[in-house]
């Protein structure tokens, strides 16, 4: 395994390879792993894409890694897509729209299956995506599966994360539904070459605004909890600056040869503003806390419930399940039940 | 194997356009429960190669119903073997003469599959493969 991550730390692509599987697999040695790699990792700038199927994320990210590739930066990509719930397996068909960036050394793609994860990633991407960061990876983009309302999973596990919409997907209701709107750094409308554009671009820029009416329009809280040290209303207007007003972009990332990346440049800067920003006294340090407080206590969850399940005999464990089915004991003193039974 | 799902890559080398087969392959692994990482038609030999490197896939699978397959399945082992990846099987699927079959297995193919193979007998030969390569120490 020492070979492994040094191979890996020395550039080779094939260990890149290998070292992604052992963290997928969560196999016994992916501990030691990501130990030994972590020291080498919080350099890279991790971007996520998440938005409904069909919105061109994947052809979106395609062209964001191709401009980073012009401004001279590696990127790697973390493609998520679904696991089927009733036979475990899963068709990942993101590489489809990334046939551009194939042959070139610095470029790296690698799809998931999310393995029965429901926030949108799987539960090992943002390992995988620390074996990308200690790879030296300048940019990682992470593409989640078509989310809906509530795979809001990538906010956390990304510095800047992009929300693509795209034209005739719903009215300004949808907009303002809680969920994964509130976890947008930057909007993107995608496919804006399609008609409905603008009325997506409005419906989008007045669920901003609704966001704190009170303060000009921009938005305070658009983490909710995650940014709670924000909420400070009803408050005078914050002095510019304080404040990040997630852009709503729009963008073609697949078009003829006259509107083909149309916005990607754009979208670019907007990234790279919202790093200057975060980068900017504290706001990063205190996110970035936030972030491993948060998955600290998912691995902690994780594995009490794996130690727990281990040490009840499957026969209990079933036999607690009957019960419940029987009526002759409840869901909650089920759950105590299984706990003192150790 | 270490119990998880076996990833395959599913990918069309050279230039026809007939990607039928290669989905309904697709679609019959992952019913099976592989992970199947489908890249489309018209792949380069060395797009094919790059692709299972990054994915790290147990095995990959070429659909050629061209004809071209003396052609284009020997430039993919090269490319393969150019990325260290001479260890990984190839099947393959499609229209190829029963004269041609010693050729290909002389190129590393461990299995061909014409018109009228079953599904069942696809999965079947592709877990026996994987599983005779053994488990992989990196």
């Amino acid at each position: 395994m020492a070979t492994l991550a040094a191979d890996l730390l020395n550039g080779s692509r094939r260990a890149l390879a290998r070292a992604l599987t052992v963290v997928e697999n969560e196999r016994p040695d992916a501990q030691a792993l990501l130990t030994a790699l972590y020291p080498h990792t919080g350099r890279a700038w991790v971007i996520g894409v998440t938005g409904a199927p069909g919105t061109g994320k994947s052809s979106l990210v395609s062209a964001m890694a191709a401009a980073y590739r012009k401004q001279g930066k590696t990127v790697a990509i973390v493609a998520v897509d679904p696991t089927s719930p009733f036979t475990g397996g899963a068709i990942l068909g993101d590489r489809i729209r990334m046939r551009d960036l194939s042959g070139d050394a610095g470029v790296f793609i690698r799809s998931m299956a999310t393995r029965g994860s429901l926030g949108g990633l799987a539960r090992t991407t943002r390992d995988a995506v620390r074996v990308l960061d200690a790879a030296g990876f300048d940019i990682i983009l992470m593409e989640t599966v078509g989310a809906g309302q509530s795979e809001v999973d990538i906010a956390r596990a990304a510095q800047t994360t992009l929300v693509v919409e795209a034209p005739g997907l719903g009215d300004d209701v949808q907009a303002i539904k809680a969920g994964i709107l509130e976890i947008a750094d930057v909007l993107v409308v995608n496919k804006s070459d399609r008609p409905g554009a603008d009325n997506t671009v409005r419906a989008l820029r007045a669920m901003l605004e609704l966001g704190h009416p009170t303060n000009g329009g921009r938005m305070i809280s658009h983490h909710g909890l995650m940014m709670s040290d924000d909420i400070t209303h009803p408050s005078p207007a914050l002095p510019v600056g304080d404040v990040w007003l997630p852009p709503v972009l729009r963008t073609i990332a697949t078009g003829d040869s006259r509107t083909q990346n149309d916005g990607i440049v754009e979208l670019l800067t907007q990234i790279e503003t919202h790093r200057a920003y975060l980068l900017d006294g504290h706001r990063l340090r205190e996110r970035e806390h936030d972030r491993i407080e948060h998955e600290i206590r998912d691995r902690l969850a994780h594995t009490l419930m794996k130690n727990l399940l281990n040490a009840v005999s499957s026969e209990y464990y079933e036999s607690v399940i009957s019960q419940v089915q029987a009526r002759t004991l409840d869901p909650h003193s089920a759950i105590q039940a299984l706990l003192s039974a150790r | 194997m270490d119990g998880h799902a076996i990833r395959i890559l599913i990918a069309k080398p050279g230039l026809d356009g007939h990607d039928r087969g290669a989905k309904v392959i697709a679609r019959a692994l992952r019913d099976a429960g592989f992970e199947v990482i489908y890249t489309g038609l018209r792949q380069t030999p060395e797009m094919i190669a790059e692709a299972a490197l990054q994915e790290d896939v147990d095995v990959v699978g070429l659909s050629i119903l061209s004809g071209a397959h003396q052609t284009l399945v020997p430039v993919i082992r090269q490319a393969m073997d150019a990325h260290e990846l001479g260890d990984v099987p190839i099947i393959l699927g499609g229209i190829i003469p029963e004269q041609d079959f010693e050729s290909m297995q002389q190129v590393g193919v461990k299995a061909i599959f014409g018109p009228g193979s079953t599904t069942a007998d696809i999965v079947t030969t592709i877990r026996r493969i994987v599983a005779e390569r053994g488990e992989r120490t990196t």
